[in-house]
């Protein structure tokens, strides 16, 4: 299943700010609701989200159950060479799901 | 007390015989919704719908049951085979002889052309698939086909439009006929012209159809919602589609 939906300008010229987005598509259960028969939904969201940018971090933020279901980041950064930009959402299970772009700088 | 009133203004709008609205004043449920909202809609890397698109297309793409077929071995691109198609939903089945809509149809190839199993309705399987499917149809005029064999049923999809129901006793025309410039609970009053479905709607966190949005409005007036797929449904979307007729497309819309 394609569950995540990242934006990336294809190319750019060096030191340009890019605009980068990024969205996964998730539950992000509080654990506070209750199912139709009562008993609590457990909880179930992201609690980490990164962007690595030719393998240095040059994104993070932490997750906290008010975020809303299928969480969409937005961020900029500067262009400084082309490569791949990386983005990990990582769960309450410690499970990872990621994505990538390509970045061709001039 | 502001929805309270609106309330009392509604059942005194209901109790007016409900005016078909003139060609001219035709807008989609887009126009009424507010900036942000629009703007998310408006731009693919943010139309949350756009996961499901996503989704569908993988679902495609992907070969299911004993026939080991996809969708696309069959259709191929749907870019090219399925422009324009989900416009022309609800359409008659020969089949069958009933009108069947669009979710109808997919099952009905995924059971009897892949011989797969069903997709539940609103599973997200089934919602992706129509989400993609309706998508290559965006910017396209909503062509409710010319069918003499629908005509029945459009009919009853114009008379259950109309008729009260509930222990509020309100029709679908009470409010999206006689009061749409009005608001109900500080949301607005829509025309009720399906023109974005299967639409993410902010408030679910998730893709829905348009029968699910039905069943909502159903719930709301306190009457028993028909059954997914229900007869009443297919028709009800038929006469939505000819009250439609030629605005264009949007799936996947996003409404709060």
């Amino acid at each position: 299943m394609s569950r995540t939906l990242v934006s990336v300008p294809k190319t750019a010229r060096a030191g340009d700010i890019v605009d980068i987005r990024a969205m996964i598509a998730h539950p992000m259960e509080t654990g506070y609701r209750m199912g139709p028969n009562g008993q609590a939904i457990p909880r179930n969201i992201i609690r980490h989200f990164a962007c690595d940018y030719d393998g240095e971090e040059v994104f993070s933020a932490e997750f906290h159950p008010a975020m809303s279901a299928n969480p969409f980041v937005a961020f900029s950064t500067v262009a400084t060479k082309s490569g791949t930009l990386t983005f990990r959402w990582t769960d309450d299970d410690g499970k990872v799901e990621t994505a990538s772009a390509e970045i061709s700088v001039s | 007390m502001r929805a309270r009133l609106a309330l009392a203004a509604l059942l005194y709008a209901g109790s007016a015989a409900a005016q078909a609205i003139p060609a001219a004043e035709r807008r989609s449920g887009t126009d009424f919704m507010s900036a942000q909202t629009r703007a998310v809609q408006a731009d693919d890397t943010a139309n949350p719908g756009m996961l499901w698109v996503l989704q569908g297309e993988t679902l495609w793409n992907e070969p299911a049951g004993a026939s080991g077929r996809s969708c696309a071995s069959c259709h191929g691109e749907a870019a090219a085979s399925m422009r324009g198609v989900a416009a022309r939903y609800p359409a008659f089945d020969a089949a069958s002889g009933a009108p069947i809509d669009l979710a109808g149809k997919i099952d009905q190839c995924r059971t009897q052309r892949q011989q797969a199993e069903t997709l539940p309705r609103e599973s997200e399987d089934a919602l992706g698939l129509a989400a993609y499917v309706g998508h290559q149809s965006r910017g396209m005029p909503i062509a409710p086909p010319n069918d003499p064999r629908l005509d029945a049923a459009r009919a009853e999809g114009k008379r259950l439009f109309e008729t009260r129901m509930g222990q509020l006793d309100l029709a679908c025309s009470s409010c999206h006929d006689a009061y749409w410039r009005g608001r109900l609970g500080g949301s607005a009053v829509t025309q009720a012209h399906p023109t974005g479905y299967p639409i993410y709607r902010l408030e679910w966190q998730a893709v829905g159809s348009l029968q699910r949005r039905m069943r909502g409005c159903m719930v709301g007036v306190r009457a028993e919602p028909f059954a997914y797929g229900a007869a009443e449904f297919i028709a009800l979307e038929l006469y939505l589609n000819s009250r439609a007729a030629g605005m264009p497309v949007e799936t996947p819309a996003v409404r709060p």
